[in-house]
């Protein structure tokens, strides 16, 4: 397999990673500040208060589990891929958290959000036909 | 204005990131070892600080909005740093936008507007 295909996989790799992971994040964090409930005050003692239940949410701390993982996966990938190819190709997350809006908590979807959902997909899929790396790259294997 | 905040933040904190990533150069070894060996690079680069204090400044704006709108609703709207990001990356990182990746950037943002006005 040459050294192009190689970087390629990995880039579809760590998007699908990234994709998977970052929309689990949010989703679990909606859902962690919804059992919270709405912030109804700005007092230090009500921040705090927010703070402290926020801490003991376990949803909440998976939805940070989830981003931190998203997160790994994406100073990996940009250490070689366009910034200009990552950011719109992991818009798919922003067609995908929409359905699992929907899915999970119950959300309603409109045609016209559909049809956004649709364009989303449509360019994520134009983005993906152009070379995922016009930079110049270095080599940074630590030698074992 | 919270909204703003998160868009600017959002997208000049990525640019920041992927700034100092190529400056560490593409990672080729996805072991541990070689992965904590990046990751000690990474944490000395100051781009890398200020991308992270950019994004931890969305991400804190992002979870107050969550408490009062819909995540459906929320998400979405962040996308609009896609637009800056893109002229961004072309401004500051020196990359290539050629037309078809132009005309997809432009669907995902009418994607997101539509998934947002719907």
């Amino acid at each position: 397999m040459s050294a192009l295909k190689v970087s390629q996989m990995k880039t579809y790799v760590l998007l699908v990673v990234m994709i998977f992971f970052g929309s689990l994040g949010d989703v679990l964090l909606s859902k962690g500040m919804k059992q919270i409930g709405e912030i109804s005050g700005w007092s230090p003692s009500a921040l705090a208060g927010v703070g402290a239940k926020t801490i003991m949410n376990g949803t909440i701390w998976l939805g940070v589990i989830s981003l931190l993982t998203f997160f790994v996966s994406y100073l990996l990938v940009l250490s070689w891929a366009d910034y200009s190819f990552v950011s719109p190709a992991s818009s798919m997350s922003y067609a995908i958290v929409p359905v699992l809006g929907y899915l999970m908590l119950d959300e309603v979807l409109s045609p016209l959000r559909w049809m956004g959902v649709g364009l989303i997909f449509l360019g994520v899929l134009l983005v993906s036909r152009t070379p995922h790396s016009t930079t110049v790259k270095e080599e940074a294997c630590v030698p074992q | 204005m919270i909204f703003a905040i998160l868009v600017l933040s959002g997208a000049g904190g990525e640019i920041a990131i992927s700034y100092a990533m190529k400056q560490i150069g593409e990672v080729h070894c996805f072991t541990p070892r070689a992965l904590f060996a990046v990751f000690k690079r990474a944490v000395r680069l100051s781009w890398l600080w200020v991308g992270v204090a950019l994004i931890g400044t969305g991400f804190f704006s992002m979870l107050m909005l969550l408490s009062w709108e819909n995540v459906s609703f929320v998400v979405p709207s962040t996308a609009l740093s896609y637009a800056v990001g893109a002229l961004g990356a072309k401004f500051f990182l020196g990359e290539t936008v050629n037309n078809i990746r132009w005309i997809g950037v432009l669907l995902v943002c009418i994607g997101v507007a539509l998934v947002w006005l719907g």
